[in-house]
């Protein structure tokens, strides 16, 4: 019997990384800027995070931590740790005009080094045997849900039963949406990205653009990274446990067309999608879960197949993604 | 006038990309309540030195007052502030946005596009403009874009107006309307520069016109002291007689026969409707029309590019045998023995090969020949030897890559490869389009010498005059209908002017 | 308005052409910078001695024989898969999908090992595996070549996501053919008879894959550099106007050059199941995928210099590893001074093509 109660906000916590790292690209790539890096820059969220709960977490017991601390500490490490990747992958392919592909795969292989490194020195540090690391004081800060949200029956447990950060998730999104379409900073952001030739003329400080969108989406990603670690995962971090969600996550972009208030429901779909083999009665066969995994995957090639087939100029990428800008090429 | 202060006064201006030397130490004054003409060659320096004050470059040395005043234009947002707007020859408007989003961008404050929307009106009104705030800009005619850019530049309340050679999309009608509300706005004090090559311009709307060559301040005057014959000698640097030869033709026969031509665009709107014609070997077929009335889908149709709704083009070679062009792409054209060479409109981005040098362009053309997979290399770096000395290219070596080189240079390249296989048709699109004038009196050379050879010219042109001494008929397109045909001898430029707008008409109304 | 902290401190304009041996210098710098950057870094965490940490590298990389046998087979195998993405690259088709496409070749090997073992004598099934790999590599690639030329489908977005359809399709067939049951791996395939097992030079085992690849290495070079199809592939990576214009057939070319990038992406998956490994796992190809997009834009999509820029990646993966087993560092230490070396060479291309002039108003300042 399909359990449609547990499965979807099981969905639901799958969803929010990718609802985080999508929305964090959607608004780099809508500057221009094709951001490869992601997947590397949630791992490098996450363990920025987990280094400094590790830190605070050390030798204390539940009742020693302050919960404002608990939470600013390790929410605080991974802006910073995010920020500084998006910081790098600008100063190269804005400042140096660097390829963007490479950059951006570059910055993947050294932002999941660095995660995973720093995993497993950590444990080193800890002294501890076990093969991961565990902060279950933090992550129960993390998972704090509404105390009345599991009185609240079946609706409770589909909408109330969530850490802060899945909210917080969901409003980045919706905001996100609010501020490209709605606001003059979304208008030249999206001028940025179509013509920055257009918007340099028009007096908008493309490289400024570029940056902000950039490092504020690296930093939005980067929570998707934490909230893996500290909620998803209940405090434990293991190497390469992330796994490829990152690249979900820049499927997600051109699944939702580029815009972060359908990636609400979209990111959903997807962890729905990721865990459905799970749910469905497969018997013995274990193989075929496998091939259920696939299906994100195979949902976004036909969204990207169907969306270039329709040609209609408003869904298509922002023009000059993958482009450097340089005002006086001739 | 003298003791006017200058609205913008550029001093000892110097602007360099990489080894070129776009601008030489430029002195130039604009004064409010005047319409200068800034005149010169293409490549002269004319919208560098524009743009300077535009604040899309930066000058590597000198300096730039407002009023009197120094100011530094880092950005174009400087330039605003200052009250500087300019319209650029390529339009900067953002496709997926609507025409109110474009003329907000980059302003402050809060984003109400419903008050904009009513500003915008407001201004149309007051100079005639038509505009829909909520049109996107992807849906608009190239008339259409220009009139955001311009309004754009009002909105923004700019008393200093730059407009890069304006009328070059625009119709004789069109023209007229513009110089009339340009009129207006130095009667209300505005500071008014126009970017231009065409003489009648420079004297029908100036009152002053200042000229550059290479780089270089020459002179200003007001227009009313000087004439046409003056200021070309002081743009070239020398006196240069404006006659074009027209050699008669010799024994001419048709070689291109089109008939029923239609075209339609990927929208599906017609670009050509039911043209019929033909093309006489030795001849000199000129195309007038406005910009955008079908002239590159008719030769991108000829050439084997452009998939085509319905009638025929026929190839009719010396000995009367005919072949159907329909259907073939240029590698099939090229394999039935037809010698069609084909000197597009956008050298750099269609004919040649930007980043590779003239060897290597050179071989587009024939890398195909011999058997083998493999690439005869030596052949086409001869030819480029050769045509470096035949057609006087200025390059460091054949080795170079042509995106280097200026744009006359790439010019005589992409020509000298289409001749050199001794074509027996031959279409150039705005062949002469951008270059100084001494490179484009050797095309015109070269073009009468392949018609005085039997070849088939089918000539595109912008400047009226010039078609008019070098065509031995002359094709009028107006609106992707064939508006009339007239022999080049004695045809009038009014007329001519007037079949580019009769037909169709929609410009007018 | 103050004019001095108004004006840029300095400008940068486009260079013309550097001399080769200018560029080659700044290359070099850069890796140096690298390396002092990560020598300094590996101190900070080791508190060992640089130089020291470099000699565990260069020790990691050729100490003993088979350390240097175990170098050239990861050389070889990456710059396989380089020179495979490089004939898409030079027609600026970006293929991501080279980890999908040689997995996807590894598993058709492994298919024609595990189920053409006991039906077919050992050379049929050997030349099984190099069809199918090669034909299942060049069909991951020509999917999404198809739907570029078509429908000019992002063909960075469609390649990425291909790799985890492949991933998937393997991770599928290691738990049907999984060996014992129950693991979810395949383990050995036909440890004792070795049908299907690529034949070896009788002295070294990974003679075989470098010898492969380096006749490939060669015949990319001159593919791209001599032949037609590689002067097709110029034009249409430059300006697809300019292809049309002289009647390339811009579609085919497309298909083609990535049928071609597939088919050696499918050979190093033939070369890793049937040569190196004998199992095929979902992480057989190692991320060389995307390790080769770095190699072979280092190396400027010259198949010769990629066999130097596949050389120094490896040397700092592998000798990364060492220091790590060395001084009880975790193994991803290595992409760490991966990723650093590869920023440093990445922004060093910078000052390859453009130069920096501090402008007059700078030096009033001072």
């Amino acid at each position: 019997m399909f359990d449609i109660v547990s499965f979807i906000p099981r969905a639901v916590v799958q969803g929010i990384p990718l609802l985080l790292g999508s929305t964090g690209e959607t608004l780099t790539e809508k500057s221009g800027n094709l951001n490869l890096g992601i997947p590397g820059i949630m791992y490098v969220g996450g363990i920025s995070g987990v280094i400094g709960s590790f830190y605070y977490e050390a030798g204390k017991t539940a009742q020693d931590m302050n919960t404002a601390l608990t939470i600013l500490i390790p929410l605080g490490c991974c802006l910073l740790g995010s920020l500084l990747m998006g910081l790098l992958y600008c100063f190269l392919t804005v400042t140096l005009r660097a390829n963007q592909n490479v950059t951006g795969l570059a910055l993947t292989t050294f932002g999941v080094g660095f995660g995973n490194f720093f995993g497993g020195s950590l444990i080193k540090l800890s002294g501890s045997s076990l093969p991961s690391i565990i902060m279950t004081n933090t992550s129960n800060v993390f998972r704090r849900t509404l105390p009345f949200a599991s009185k609240a029956g079946v609706f409770g447990k589909l909408f109330l039963n969530y850490g802060f950060l899945a909210y917080a998730a969901v409003a980045i999104a919706l905001a996100a949406a609010y501020v490209l379409n709605h606001t003059r900073t979304g208008l030249h952001l999206r001028a940025v990205g179509e013509s920055p030739t257009t918007a340099d003329a028009a007096g908008i400080n493309v490289s400024r653009y570029k940056y902000a969108a950039t490092c504020i989406g690296a930093m939005i990603a980067g929570l998707g990274g934490l909230y893996y670690v500290m909620d998803y995962a209940c405090g434990v971090w293991t190497n390469d446990a992330f796994g490829d969600r990152g690249w979900l996550a820049i499927a997600l972009v051109i699944f939702t067309i580029w815009r972060p208030n359908v990636g609400v429901l979209a990111s959903f779909l997807f962890g729905g999608l990721y865990i459905l083999h799970m749910y469905i009665p497969s018997g013995m066969n274990l193989a075929v879960k496998e091939l259920y995994k696939m299906a994100p995957y195979v949902v976004t090639i036909i969204v990207l197949v169907l969306s270039s087939m329709r040609n209609k100029r408003e869904n298509q990428p922002p023009a000059s993604l993958g482009l450097a800008y340089f005002r006086e090429e001739r | 006038m003298d003791n006017k202060i200058a609205a913008v006064t550029m001093r000892n201006i110097t602007k360099r990309f990489g080894p070129t030397l776009a601008n030489d130490k430029v002195w130039l004054n604009i004064y409010r309540g005047e319409i200068l003409a800034l005149l010169g060659e293409n490549g002269s320096g004319k919208t560098t030195l524009m743009n300077m004050l535009s604040g899309i470059y930066f000058p590597d040395e000198g300096e730039i007052a407002i009023d009197g005043k120094p100011v530094v234009i880092r950005s174009p947002k400087d330039a605003f502030a200052l009250g500087i707007g300019m319209i650029h020859q390529h339009f900067k408007l953002v496709d997926v946005l609507t025409a109110a989003e474009n003329i907000v961008l980059g302003l402050p404050g809060k984003l109400d596009l419903k008050a904009a929307s009513k500003k915008i009106k407001e201004i149309c009104d007051t100079y005639g403009f038509e505009v829909d705030p909520d049109q996107k800009i992807y849906d608009m005619s190239v008339s259409q874009k220009q009139t955001v850019e311009i309004v754009k530049v009002l909105y923004r309340g700019a008393d200093i107006l730059i407009l890069d050679e304006p009328t070059a999309v625009l119709t004789p009608q069109e023209t007229d309307k513009l110089f009339a509300v340009l009129r207006n706005m130095r009667d209300d004090g505005k500071a008014i520069v126009i970017i231009t090559h065409k003489m009648h311009e420079v004297e029908s709307l100036s009152d002053r016109v200042a000229i550059l060559r290479h780089g270089q301040f020459i002179g200003d005057m007001p227009t009313k002291t000087t004439n046409a014959q003056e200021m070309t000698n002081m743009m070239v640097g020398h006196p240069v007689t404006l006659n074009i030869d027209r050699p008669e033709p010799v024994d001419p026969h048709p070689r291109i026969e089109v008939k029923d031509l239609t075209v339609r665009d990927i929208e599906g709107t017609v670009k050509l409707d039911h043209v019929s014609f033909t093309a006489n070997s030795g001849e000199i077929l000129g195309i007038a029309g406005i910009s955008g009335s079908g002239q590159k889908e008719l030769l991108e149709a000829i050439a084997g590019l452009q998939p085509v709704e319905s009638g025929s083009i026929e190839y009719v070679d010396d000995s009367g045998k005919r072949e159907q062009l329909i259907g073939k792409d240029p590698f099939a054209i090229q394999e039935m023995g037809v010698a069609l060479s084909f000197v597009p409109e956008d050298r750099l981005g269609m004919g040649l090969v930007a980043n590779m040098d003239l060897g290597n362009n050179m071989m587009l053309r024939s890398y195909r020949k011999g058997r083998g997979v493999f690439t005869n290399r030596k052949a086409p770096y001869k030819l480029a030897h050769q045509m470096v000395d035949f057609l006087e290219i200025s390059t460091p070596s054949v080795e170079t890559p042509v995106r280097r080189l200026s744009g006359g240079n790439v010019q005589k390249v992409l020509v000298g490869r289409e001749i050199a296989n001794a074509p027996s048709v031959l279409l150039t699109a705005y062949a002469v389009r951008g270059l100084d004038i001494n490179s484009s009196y050797l095309i015109y050379d070269t073009i009468n010498s392949q018609k005085m050879r039997g070849v088939a010219v089918i000539y595109v042109g912008e400047d009226l005059d010039v078609l008019l001494e070098l065509s031995d008929r002359i094709l009028v397109l107006c609106g992707g209908r064939v508006s009339g045909i007239v022999p080049g001898r004695g045809a009038k430029k009014r007329e001519v002017g007037m079949m580019m707008t009769k037909l169709g008409g929609e410009a007018d109304e | 308005m103050n004019n001095k902290t108004k004006t840029p401190l300095f400008h940068v304009s486009r260079r013309a052409a550097l001399p080769w041996y200018k560029t080659w210098a700044i290359r070099g710098a850069a890796l140096l910078l690298a390396l002092v950057l990560s020598g300094i870094i590996t101190s900070l965490v080791t508190g060992e001695d640089p130089f020291a940490v470099y000699g565990a590298i260069w020790k990691g990389s050729f100490g003993t024989t088979r350390k240097f046998w175990v170098l050239m087979q990861n050389i070889a195998m990456l710059l396989c898969v380089s020179l495979a993405v490089t004939p898409a690259f030079r027609m600026r088709c970006w293929n991501l999908g080279a980890e999908g496409q040689a997995l996807i070749g590894g598993l058709a090997s492994a298919a024609c090992m595990i189920t053409l073992a006991d039906k077919l004598p050992n050379w049929a099934v050997i030349l099984c595996m190099i069809v199918t790999s090669l034909l299942a590599g060049a069909i991951w690639a020509g999917i999404p070549a198809f739907f570029k030329a078509r429908f000019n489908t992002n063909e960075t977005l469609f390649t990425l996501m291909m790799n985890y359809v492949a991933t998937q399709l393997v991770a599928y067939y290691c738990v049907v053919w999984e060996s014992p049951k129950g693991s979810g791996t395949i383990g050995i395939i036909n440890p004792k008879t070795q049908i299907g097992w690529l034949p070896q030079f009788p002295s070294q085992k990974y003679l075989m894959n470098v010898v492969v690849v380096a006749v490939v290495c060669v015949l990319v070079y001159i593919y791209l550099n001599y032949s037609k199809h590689g002067y097709e592939i110029a034009v249409v990576g430059e300006s697809e106007r300019t292809a049309r214009y002289v009647g390339i057939k811009v579609e085919k070319v497309i298909i083609r050059t990535m049928l071609l990038s597939g088919a050696i992406c499918g050979l190093a998956g033939l070369l890793l199941v049937g040569s190196t490994n004998h199992t095929l796992t979902t992480t057989i190809v190692d991320g060389r995928g995307f390790t080769a997009v770095m190699v072979s834009w280092l190396a400027k999509f010259n198949p010769i210099w990629m066999i130097l820029t596949s050389f120094l990646l490896v040397i700092l993966g592998r000798g990364a590893g060492e220091i790590a087993t060395k001084f009880g560092l975790n193994r991803s230490f290595g992409d760490i001074l991966t990723g650093i070396i590869l920023f440093c060479i990445i922004g060093s291309e910078f000052f390859i093509n453009y130069e920096i002039k501090l402008t007059r108003g700078a030096g009033k300042e001072g």
